[in-house]
Order: structure tokens, then sequence, then C-alpha cells
């Protein structure tokens, strides 16, 4: 289903990429950084504005160089190269965050030395690979500005998942917790409530 | 192992197993470790999706972990991440072509989640930890038993989801007629809780030894 590009259907796109279909809490992405960097809220919001930056940017990226690039027939090569596209936006992603480490450490070294062994991770973050993989999805066939919408909100979806869930787990640890389930058990489970609330939300704008 | 007449011969066997055992059992990744559980919930709903992700995973994460241990006095330090995120790429492309040309209807299930055993960060998780310091025939057992391991939580989670979910077992209805899947169990939530519950099973039975701290997230 297309939805024009007017500003409410950019709006509906971007309600619906940090809500209803969250990337984290329906799609099950970027889950590695979010069981291990949810225990403090701050680190937490780091690494979330992070992937959102780099989520939103990569995105439109790696749209421009797979319909310009990679399709059949696009402008900048005749031949199908499709099959590449996964090492293509993958590579793409690592070389754009060793960028960005390099422009941080060279602007803000405070925040270079904060985010510390986060950086490299954002790389191996499903969930940015994921929504460059999404947003080429034949049966959405976004374009540029919905692609843009689409990475910026779901990098927000991101964002708001690993809050709440360093919020909730800041409460945990006053819990008395069995003892076989703490930590990953139970951070399971508290996932799995809140993809259950964001559920509620289904029917309430469609992608 | 019975008798065996070739001295040092049952040892070495075991010595051989021992990756791969443990990667079942204690050094389970996605339990002890927490590692790379992203991409593959998704498929967790049927057991037949989760059979041939299973597959992939233990496809990819053996022979990367052997090509890159191959590899690992070539490749200069700074690269490192990108060359082990090259090799995984191209095996992971040579089975998602595979499963295009041979399972078109089975790969359109699978979705992107196939391309996402790229950014797992168990088999990168393996390939730094373990490859890159290893010789190859041990590195593909130690990612053989990595995935193993990985390949059964998810079994077993997809084992409780379909039936529960949608009242079939790989397509066949198994359920009694009266009996009306739940739709919690069946989308995203129920993913997670019974991955939860699972993880709980599991160490309550084997609670020594494992660990909760992610070792990404060890320097806090």
């Amino acid at each position: 289903m297309t939805t024009e590009t007017s500003i409410g259907g950019l709006a509906v796109i971007l309600l619906a990429a940090i809500i209803t279909n969250n990337i984290l809490l329906s799609k099950f992405l970027g889950m590695c950084s979010f069981i291990a960097i949810s225990r403090k809220m701050r680190t937490a919001v780091g690494m979330g504005l992070a992937v959102t930056f780099v989520t939103f940017c990569t995105a439109m990226i790696n749209y421009g160089i797979y319909y310009g690039v990679l399709v059949e027939n696009a402008p900048l090569c005749r031949t199908d190269l499709s099959h590449l596209t996964f090492v293509v936006f993958i590579m793409l992603i690592a070389a754009f965050v060793q960028f960005v480490e390099m422009v941080i450490e060279r602007f803000s070294p405070v925040l270079y030395i904060n985010l510390g062994i986060y950086l490299p991770l954002i790389t191996v973050n499903c969930a940015i690979l994921g929504v460059n993989l999404f947003m080429i999805d034949p049966d959405k066939n976004f374009n540029f500005a919905q692609t843009a919408t689409y990475g910026l909100g779901s990098g927000i979806g991101w964002l708001l998942a690993i809050v709440l869930m360093a919020g909730i787990r800041a409460r945990l640890e006053e819990a008395d917790i069995p003892r076989p389930l703490r930590g990953l058990g139970i951070t399971m489970i508290v996932t799995g409530l809140m993809a259950l609330a964001f559920m509620g939300f289904t029917g309430v704008v469609d992608l | 192992m019975g008798s065996c007449s070739i001295k040092g011969c049952c040892s070495r066997a075991s010595e051989w197993a021992k990756p791969v055992k443990d990667g079942v059992t204690v050094e389970n990744p996605v339990l002890a470790h927490a590692l790379g559980i992203c991409s593959a919930l998704a498929v967790t709903g049927y057991v037949a999706t989760t059979l041939v992700m299973d597959a992939a995973l233990l496809f990819v994460a053996s022979l990367s972990c052997m090509f890159v241990s191959m590899l690992r006095s070539v490749v200069p330090g700074r690269v490192r991440l990108i060359a082990q995120m090259l090799i995984i790429s191209t095996l992971v492309i040579l089975v998602h072509l595979f499963l295009r040309a041979y399972y078109f209807d089975m790969s359109r299930d699978l979705g992107p989640y196939v391309g996402l055993i790229i950014t797992n960060c168990l088999i990168l998780g393996r390939c730094e930890g373990y490859a890159m310091r290893n010789p190859p025939l041990r590195s593909f057992l130690d990612g053989l038993g990595a995935a193993s391991g990985y390949a059964l939580v998810l079994l077993a989670i997809s084992l409780l989801r379909e039936p529960l979910g949608h009242g079939t077992l790989l397509g066949k209805a198994i359920m009694p007629e009266a009996f009306e899947p739940t739709m919690l169990v069946s989308a995203a939530p129920g993913a997670f809780l019974a991955m939860g519950v699972i993880v709980w099973i599991v160490r309550s039975i084997w609670p020594e030894e494992i660990s909760d701290e992610h070792p990404e997230a060890g320097a806090q």
C-alpha cells in the first residue's frame, strides 16, 4: 500500500514506525545492544540517539545506492546487481559508523570517551541493517521522502524502547527475582509485556 | 564410549566434541551470553521456518568461522571486523540465493531475516572471539557448536509457539477442533515470553557457569 507523500502521509509513516511497527518490539531487531546497554539510562539514551542518527542517514544513502546503482536499468549501472545488496548495505553502514566515530573523536572527545565501545557496536546493530532492508521492500514501494521518514521513525522507535527498558530495569534492581530468571529471563519477559502494550496500538495507523 | 584399543583415541574424540557439546549446554551463546537473539526470533512462529533458519545459521556460522580462521594471519588488525563481515555476507548471500532459487515460498516467508544473519552477534562474536586465535578445523567446530546451541533454543521456542499460536505443527493441525489459537503467542510478545520461559527452565536445570553479563557491556 503506497501512502502519499503529503505531510499527512509522512506523519502516518513516522507514527507507524515509532509505535505500531516498532523495529524492536514488533520486528525483533536490535536486541543484542538493547539487552546489553539498557542497564543504565545515560548510556541507553546515548546509544539510542546514535542509532537514530545512523539509521536516518544510512537509510537515505542506501536508498540512493540501491535505486541508483543496484537495481536493473538503474541510472548509473544498467546490469542487475541486486544480489549484492546485502554486502553493499552492510559495508556502507560500517563505513558510515567509522566516519561518525572519526568526526566525534575530532569534535567532541568527551562524547567519544563516553560512548566508548558502543560506537563500533552500532555497526552490528541488526535494527539498522533491518531498516535498510525493509525500506526496499517491493510491497511498500517507498519513495525517498518516505524512506527518510521511515528511517527516522524506526530510530526513534528503537530509542523509545531502549529508554523504557532502561527505566524498567532501574526499578527491577530492587525487585526480588528468582535466581534462574535474573538477567536475561526477566528482561525477555518484560520485553514481551512491552511488546504486548505496543500491540495495543495496532490499527491506529497502518503502514 | 566402551573399550578403545587405540590409546588416546577416545580422549581425542571427546576433545573434538567438546566445543560442540559446550556450545549447546554450558556455553550456549543465547542463554549464557544473550547473543544473537535479534533476528531469529521473528521466524520462530512456525517450526518449518525455524528449521530452515537453523540450517542457514549452522552453514554460515561454521563456514565463516573456518574462513576467518584461515585468513587470520593475513588480515590487518584495523579492518578485521570489516573482513569478517565480508566473509559472513558472502555466505549469507549464497544461502539467500539458494533459497530464492529452490525454495521460493520459504524464502518469501523468511523475508529479510536471512539477510539479517549478517549482523547476528553470535556469528561475529565467535569469529572475533575464537576464530581469530584458533586453527580452522577447531574454529569450524566451534562455530558449529555455538550455532547448534542457538538452533536448539530457536527450535524449542517454535515448538511452543506454533501449536499454541496456530494450532498446527509443521503445517499439520494437531490441536483439537475446539482449540482457539492465541494471538498473544503467535504475535511478537509471544516470542519474547516464550524465550523468557525457556531461559528460566534452562537456567534452573544448569545454573552453574552461566553468567548474565553480556560480554560487550562488561566495561560499565
